[in-house]
């Protein structure tokens, strides 16, 4: 198993996210992580859909969403040649003793603090996954309250936009 | 394309696509209510009949159809009869066949058949009432999500909660059913929406900017294509019912006189090539012919055009064509290699890619490159000659009726002939329909081949009727099947849809019972159904076919068959039911046990083909084939 990561670009209407998530439930599929937002077109919708999953059932849920009526286009992104990017809020138990350990941590990964309490520190860090892994690792030893984190977002590097290319087919 | 995202013009003829509706006169806009733009909306796709029940949520569209010329509504006894009643009137002429069913039950009874024809690729567009707009949620009286409910079974469906948005969701909806790989489209409008002021007016613009079905094929892919079918040595051609739906039985013919390759047909194929053709091998799969079986077995190129290796026709996968290499022309670009990896994949309409096959390989052939395959298909003569299609009688000795179910059905073929449509429920008498009727044309066999529902026989074979007036349709239904759906005989004795029903009444579900005789010790759990033998009749088919105002007749012997089969022949004024009382512990053959490799196949129980010295040794060298797989 491999992790992939699908930008669909989809018509923005009702029941889009239902008919696209019942996709993937229904060939087999685990989303690990899913994001969907307007994009700089109103009119269309962009779903980043991150899955675990081998080559060849990837080519065949690849084509089944090519087969929605609704969906525009369907690029997979590679790490190497996009940015991909998650946003975490993390509870940790901080109290006077360990806040300023815990600061350090938050400095050295460049997250920020955007809440304090006097037993605890919500951080908010943004990044790949494996940034936020790490960041993970080193807060946990002092008591992880409460995690909360967005699907991944993810942009192909370089000049080119996929709506672009995506609305030349269509238009 | 152009800028308004309109997709080209792709449908068959018979069907308007959007872009030849465009080509009209614009009618002027007018005023209706919701109901009212829906039936214009169905007038202007020519819609000539639909099949429904009303019910609350739909009341408002069945004021106007009251008033509509063009429109024949059809009242069935069921929704799931309205359901199959437009896939058989689709299946048959090629036409998006139309159903129409009110909210939350009736919806829901729509399932099966919409599920059917997605399965099957039938182009049908199904209308349902929706609660009002602001109760949708809450869970209201006759509420059901059908829209959610059938998104896993529909090309596509829709929520129409605005009137204004009826001319162009139906436009839309018979476009999409019945262009690309064709297949079921669902509309479901709130009763507000229907009730609603609005304005009517067509042609609508059509806003599908995601939907864009690959017709033409890849030339380059074509080559390719052609190279391999000059290279084989055993080439086959394994004929889907994509051929079918494309309406290329013409250039497939042509394809096969020119290159001269054996052909087997799949269920949902037969008669995309005529089965008196001498190259036609017969139908592939869990009971297909020895022939055909073990063609694709010893092939060494599959040229799949509308196939998609169902597992009822491949066995056990792994085993499947071990020494070939595979064309797959599908217009559906996730069939391809989604079950056996393709080496020549091409994405087209199968009508398209059989015309530019037949340019490659002519070329080829005028070169001087033409395959030579004059050894195969004596080899494949001879399985055929070696392995007709047969029965074995029954022993009168021990079984209570003498009629074999086989001998039925070949008489049929043979008196109602190959202008006659025959539609076919689920189960053996389906399989012996498909083996020993011979099929000469398309569109002449019509059945539940992907979700296998039994009960379609007699909807569909109404809806056949409709579409098809001036033809002889049978309905061919096991004493199972047709007790699930035969109340539709009311709908067609009072519609004047004179169908003619064979059941082939073996009091029990048949091939369940055959799979308990062969793999359960026949132990027979729940398959007797008491319709004919140890004296039951419950109930009696010829009284229940005399209640429904059909004519009812029986036939239990084999010297009867010719004589009550041109007694219903010759009734056209009302629907006639022959109980076809057959011997119970008839089996179909040949057969291909669940799951195993089709290098298995059996002509009897415990029969394997007895091959001559060549041919044995031929399976025996055959790596893969696992003769202790049961």
């Amino acid at each position: 198993m491999s992790t992939h990561t699908l930008s669909v670009l989809v018509e923005n209407k009702p029941g889009v996210l239902a008919r696209i998530a019942s996709l993937f439930s229904r060939r087999g599929f685990n989303i690990s992580s899913l994001a969907v937002g307007e994009t700089e077109r109103p009119e269309i919708s962009r779903m980043t859909v991150v899955v675990d999953v081998e080559d060849l059932p990837l080519e065949q849920v690849t084509k089944q969403l090519n087969k929605l009526v609704e969906v525009l286009k369907v690029v997979e992104l590679e790490p190497s040649s996009s940015v991909q990017r998650q946003v975490m809020l993390i509870k940790v138990k901080a109290d006077a003793g360990t806040r300023s350990q815990v600061l350090e941590m938050v400095q050295m990964f460049r997250a920020k603090v955007v809440d304090v309490a006097t037993e605890s520190l919500t951080i908010e860090a943004t990044g790949n996954s494996d940034k936020l892994r790490a960041l993970l690792d080193v807060l946990e030893p002092y008591g992880v309250k409460e995690l909360v984190q967005s699907g991944m977002v993810a942009i192909g590097r370089g000049p080119r936009s996929i709506t672009d290319r995506a609305l030349t087919k269509v238009s | 394309m152009s800028d308004t995202g309109a997709p080209t013009a792709t449908a068959p003829a018979q069907t308007p696509s959007p872009a030849h509706m465009a080509q009209r006169t614009p009618r002027t806009p007018v005023e209706v209510t919701g109901a009212q733009s829906l039936v214009l909306s169905l007038e202007a796709m020519d819609v000539d009949t639909v099949f429904g029940i009303p019910g609350g949520a739909i009341l408002p569209a069945y004021d106007p159809l009251l008033d509509s010329v063009k429109v024949r509504h059809i009242l069935v006894r069921h929704e799931q009869g309205a359901g199959h009643a437009a896939q058989g009137y689709a299946a048959a002429s090629g036409k998006v066949g139309v159903c129409m069913a009110t909210s939350g039950p009736g919806a829901t009874n729509l399932v099966t058949p919409i599920a059917d024809a997605y399965m099957d690729s039938v182009p049908i567009v199904a209308i349902t009432g929706q609660v009002n707009s602001s109760a949708i949620g809450s869970d209201a009286f006759q509420e059901a999500d059908i829209r959610g409910i059938t998104m896993p079974i529909t090309k596509h469906n829709y929520l129409v909660t605005d009137p204004a948005e009826i001319p162009r969701v139906i436009a839309e909806a018979f476009h999409i059913a019945s262009t690309g790989r064709p297949g079921p489209v669902l509309v479901d409008i709130s009763k507000d929406a229907l009730q609603a002021r609005t304005t009517f007016s067509w042609p609508p613009r059509i806003d599908l900017p995601g939907y864009r079905p690959v017709l033409r094929p890849h030339s380059k892919q074509i080559r390719e294509a052609a190279k391999l079918i000059a290279a084989a040595q055993r080439p086959i051609l394994y004929i889907g019912g994509g051929v079918i739906r494309s309406r290329a039985a013409e250039e497939l013919r042509r394809f096969v006189e020119l290159t001269q390759i054996p052909v087997v047909t799949t269920l949902m194929a037969r008669g995309a090539l005529p089965d008196s053709h001498p190259l036609h091998l017969g139908m592939p799969g869990m009971h297909g012919s020895v022939p055909a079986v073990t063609g694709l077995q010893k092939a060494d190129l599959l040229i799949t055009i509308g196939a998609r290796f169902d597992d009822r026709v491949t066995g056990q996968l792994s085993t499947f064509a071990p020494e070939a290499l595979v064309i797959h022309a599908d217009i559906d670009p996730a069939e391809i290699s989604k079950n056996r990896k393709a080496d020549v994949p091409i994405v087209g309409d199968a009508k398209a890619v059989l015309v530019d096959l037949i340019e490659a390989v002519d070329n080829d052939l005028e070169a001087g490159n033409g395959g030579d395959y004059a050894a195969w298909r004596e080899r494949v003569q001879g399985w055929k000659q070696m392995f007709p299609l047969g029965w074995t009688e029954p022993d009168l000795a021990e079984d209570d009726s003498p009629l074999s179910p086989q001998f039925v059905l070949q008489r049929l073929g043979e008196i109602a002939g190959p202008e006659a449509v025959y539609v076919a429920g689920v189960g053996q008498h389906q399989m012996w329909a498909a083996q020993f009727v011979q099929y000469e044309r398309p569109n002449a066999w019509i059945n539940s081949g992907g979700l296998g529902t039994m009960g379609y026989a007699v909807p569909a074979a109404m809806g056949a009727k409709v579409s098809q007036p001036d033809r002889t349709v049978w309905a061919v239904d096991g004493d199972g099947c047709f007790q699930m759906t035969n109340q539709e005989l009311a709908t067609c004795t009072i519609n004047d849809i004179p169908i003619k029903v064979a059941v082939i009444n073996n009091s029990s579900l048949g091939m369940v019972r055959q799979w308990q005789t062969l793999f359960y010790n026949e132990r027979y759990s729940n398959t007797d159904l008491h319709t004919s033998h140890a004296g039951e009749r419950v109930p009696d088919f010829v009284k229940l076919a005399d209640a429904y105002g059909c004519v009812g007749l029986r036939c239990e012997r084999p010297e009867d068959v010719d004589d009550v089969i041109a007694q219903a022949m010759a009734i056209n004024d009302r629907p006639v039911v022959i109980d076809f009382v057959v011997h119970r512990d008839a089996m179909v053959w040949p057969m291909v046990p669940a799951g195993v490799s089709n290098d298995l196949i059996q002509v009897a129980k415990d029969e394997a083909p007895r091959w001559d010295r060549e041919e044995s040794e031929a399976i025996e060298q055959d790596p893969d084939a696992d003769h202790d797989g049961r």
